[in-house]
């Protein structure tokens, strides 16, 4: 009966081969958070904040990020306030009743690009780019696939087709509405270089998988210390359990 | 009987409320077989699952929106800005997941050593009420974050019940309170979520009922013939239990803690989209195996009744057993096809798991048939043809006697 | 072999006091607790010496109390998820502009949940609240203490007794009265009269400039 518990735990294992992704499978990097210590770079991810609210805020959403989760990635509260002012967000009725606008706060998420998905999907040939708070989850293996998605260099240099799609082996069919976002230059990095494509592709995805997962170092660190304790707990159990048993034979 | 109950105070109160003395009958005092292997720990270890589930469910009940609006955003928000609410959400969504590992090894423990015969239908039955009862709970529990895969499980399963004639559409109807899954379905299966593991409560006191009415079974099917074959639960099980107990827990925290999206699917972290289902829906990995039986009929009403059926026939398991032998110990032939069934079932996840194409399209037929065979038609050919191992004349002379002999079933362990 | 196969030392069914322990039966004569708490605990089969059983007890009660531990540390997270909430603690400051408010005009403002009096005070009043002995006051506060500008008396509205709202320019002082079950407060906000045990509570603000207050 025992040896059903490995096949049990292969089928288990399993599961995520079999979500089949529709597009190309991504090639595969190697990031800063993944594995049992792992952390997010927060050099890296204040990096890809920039590319977030240079490029990606033009058209994508980030709605569950408030300017002071910046904070956790290492913004002073005063940066983090800074960046807000520059954004507006609907402010109190006017003594008309009228609608008016204030400079957001610390409080305050990250404002929309459009007033609505109509609105979006008018400016943006009838798609509508999504949030990306939980992109990096809500994609099979979405660091990857994120990250190769906006490095093909292909992708970066294609002209769109007819429908005004371009061709993206890693997007589902094959065909995105997004023109390549990301080229040599847009950014500079500390040094006063122009960063590559790859390296942009790179940070903005560590910011995303922030965005997606802000509580993922909580969640590791504390991983650690019940695991740890539950090896303490369980081996006292079997050493008791064997004391227990030790005259009864079964 | 226990030390404590020599206390005055405790005698005092229990002659006025047996519950001390009751405790003491069921969880201390309580004969248990002095053979049972690991596999007897999947009772103790589901119903720990059952807890952790209504602690966390609760929990989570406290800051989640049942609104179609709401709904999702207010999963997030608990993610993201309650105190440890990512580790209450991960913890539910994980350990309905080992819910079910746990219920499906104790259902394969009953299958292999014969625990739905006489005199434990009842029990048996008991149980596979409990697994409907969770399986119900599961689905409507995974409809409430209101992502791209809980609103299409919802839209595809309660539309099964359209394929029964006559009554199908206005049932459909009735169930979604509109004219599809929206914010009325929405609530009601919340509220229905929270109902049910309490009904699952009650059922498992039944099932504990029934377990120590019949008393447990062992691994070698045979009845305990006098107080040699048994001893006290405490401690001898309580402390195994409670070593399962820790191995458990430990699987689940690493799953928990370090790969807490691996058994979930990516596509319920997209807002769910009624006008775009996504291009692979997939129940969640418990589900799978019906769902292959499903698929494999290709008619609406038969997949789906094939589907109600694969449980069903095993409410018929104990008159479909014709063996007097329990314990596949001591059965050769049934042996062979137990594991045939488990690979069977296994491969039947797997259909279920593959877009409805090409071969996985014959092997899912194939495995659905030896499904029904395997119950319908073997299981009575083996009991009437199977010549089983000659049986020990108690638990005890096994235990002390046989170690290692074939005839002690020591080598099922 | 017979059926009490695995006892060693045979012993016979008629004892008294029949105990199940170490797998079988055993014959267990009456006797104090403290000899039942070891019947309980030990072997039946062969006496382990003294020195054994101290050992598994040393171990059992490591068991429990790591257990306990455990318990103890996995219950923090369930009540702490009662906490107010990151998003709530972000709404938890807010900005009021009090260029509106003319002199011996109140408003009020929701910080928190909780109604907060902002009350644009009058020469009369300030003088009213800043001329009284503090023998006089249930709870002596100096008005100076209450207001970090005289002119703007800011407070929390809830009475101190139990939480109802107390209505303004009204009660015995001219400040606030509560009806609830009647607490007279004075134009200082402090309790003169009445069941409520303390003066209205002052929430921390600063003014960021002349005619902008932050509460929280």
């Amino acid at each position: 009966m025992k040896r059903i518990l490995p096949v049990i735990g292969l089928l288990v294992f399993a599961v995520p081969a079999w979500a089949a992704s529709p597009g190309v499978s991504p090639q595969q990097f190697s990031w800063s958070w993944e594995g049992i210590f792992g952390t997010y770079d927060r050099e890296q991810v204040q990096r890809g904040l920039e590319v977030f609210t240079t490029q990606c805020h033009s058209c994508h959403s980030l709605k569950y990020i408030r300017f002071r989760d910046l904070v956790a990635i290492g913004l002073s509260e005063d940066e983090a306030e800074a960046l807000a002012a520059g954004y507006e967000v609907p402010g109190d009725l006017d003594e008309w009743g009228d609608e008016t606008t204030k400079p957001a706060e610390l409080q305050h998420t990250f404002p929309g690009p459009y007033r609505n998905d109509t609105e979006a999907r008018a400016l943006n040939n009838g798609a509508l780019p999504p949030d990306l708070s939980l992109m990096v989850k809500a994609r099979v293996d979405g660091a990857n696939y994120i990250a190769s998605l906006l490095m093909d260099p292909d992708y970066n240099q294609s002209e769109p087709d007819d429908n005004g799609l371009y061709h993206n082996p890693y997007f589902a069919g094959g065909s995105i509405a997004m023109a390549p976002p990301l080229y040599e230059g847009l950014l500079v990095d500390a040094e006063g270089n122009d960063m590559a494509v790859d390296e942009l592709a790179r940070d903005i995805t560590a910011f995303l998988a922030w965005a997606a997962e802000p509580k993922l170092e909580d969640r590791k660190r504390m991983g650690m210390k019940v695991v740890l304790f539950l090896l303490v707990l369980t081996g006292l159990y079997y050493v008791l359990k064997r004391k227990i048993w030790a005259n009864v034979e079964h | 009987m226990a030390d404590f109950m020599n206390n005055g105070l405790v005698r005092w109160f229990d002659r006025r409320l047996p519950i001390l003395s009751w405790t003491n009958h069921h969880l201390i005092d309580y004969p248990a077989p002095r053979n049972l292997n690991y596999m007897w720990n999947f009772g103790s270890l589901a119903g720990i699952a059952l807890v952790i589930q209504i602690v966390t469910g609760i929990v989570l009940a406290m800051h989640y929106t049942p609104h179609a609006d709401m709904a999702f955003d207010s999963v997030e928000r608990i993610m993201r800005d309650v105190d440890y609410g990512w580790l209450m959400r991960y913890a539910h969504a994980n350990g309905a997941s080992f819910f079910f590992i746990v219920v499906y090894l104790h259902v394969f423990r009953g299958l292999y050593y014969g625990s739905y015969k006489a005199p434990r239908e009842v029990l048996w039955w008991i149980g596979l009420v409990i697994l409907l009862t969770m399986m119900a709970t599961a689905f409507m529990g995974y409809v409430l974050p209101w992502g791209q895969m809980s609103f299409w499980a919802a839209t595809v399963i309660t539309n099964l019940l359209s394929a029964l004639p006559f009554v199908g559409e206005p049932l459909v109807e009735w169930v979604w309170g509109g004219f599809s899954v929206e914010n009325p379905t929405l609530v009601r299966f919340y509220a229905l979520h929270f109902l049910l593991p309490f009904v699952i409560v009650g059922l498992v006191g039944l099932h504990l009922w029934a377990l120590h009415h019949t008393k447990s079974g062992n691994p070698l099917g045979i009845d305990a013939t006098g107080p040699q074959d048994s001893i006290r639960f405490h401690p001898y099980y309580t402390i195994k239990d409670a070593f399962g107990a820790g191995m458990f827990l430990l699987v689940f925290a690493v799953f928990l803690f370090y790969a807490p999206n691996y058994l979930g699917h990516p596509d319920n972290y997209i807002p769910a989209d009624p006008l775009k289902t996504p291009a692979h829906i997939v129940p969640e990995w418990y589900f799978l195996p019906f769902y292959a039986i499903l698929r494999a009929i290709p008619s609406k009403l038969g997949g789906a009744v094939a589907m109600a059926l694969s449980i069903g026939i095993l409410f018929l398991l104990p008159w479909l057993d014709t063996s007097r032998v329990r314990s596949a110990a001591f059965r050769p032939v049934f042996r062979w096809f137990f594991w045939i069934l488990v690979i069977d079932i296994i491969v039947l996840g797997f259909v279920g798991a593959n877009p409805p194409e090409g071969a996985w399209i014959v092997i899912g037929q194939i495995a659905t048939a030896w499904y029904f065979l395997h119950f319908l038609i073997l299981l009575p050919l083996i009991g009437w043809f199977e010549r089983p191992r000659p049986l020990p004349a108690s638990i005890a002379t096994a235990v002390l006697e046989g170690s290692g002999s074939a005839s002690s079933g020591r080598g099922a362990r | 072999m017979s059926q009490t196969v695995n006892v060693r030392k045979p012993i016979p069914h008629s004892l008294p006091c029949v105990a199940m322990a170490g797998g079988i039966f055993m014959a267990r004569p009456e006797g104090t607790p403290e000899q039942d708490l070891r019947d309980f605990l030990i072997m039946a089969e062969h006496a382990p010496d003294a020195q054994e059983v101290d050992r598994r007890d040393f171990l059992s009660v490591a068991t429990i109390s790591v257990t306990a531990v455990g318990a103890g540390f996995a219950a923090w997270p369930f009540i702490a998820q009662w906490n107010p909430a990151a998003d709530v603690l972000a709404l938890a400051t807010i900005e009021v502009d009090l260029a509106p408010v003319a002199e011996g005009q109140q408003i009020t403002v929701s910080w928190r949940g909780k109604p907060v009096f902002i009350r644009h005070r009058t020469a009369d009043e300030i003088a009213a609240a800043r001329d009284v002995d503090m023998d006089d006051l249930k709870d002596p506060q100096p008005d100076s203490e209450r207001a970090l500008r005289p002119e703007w008396l800011i407070m929390v509205g809830i009475c101190t007794h139990l939480g109802c709202i107390p209505l303004g320019n009204q009660g015995e002082y001219h400040g606030w009265f509560c009806p609830c079950h009647g607490s007279h407060y004075d134009t200082s906000g402090r309790i003169r009269k009445g069941p409520a045990p303390e003066n209205l509570g002052i929430p921390n603000y600063v003014f960021t400039d002349d005619t902008t207050v932050v509460i929280g």
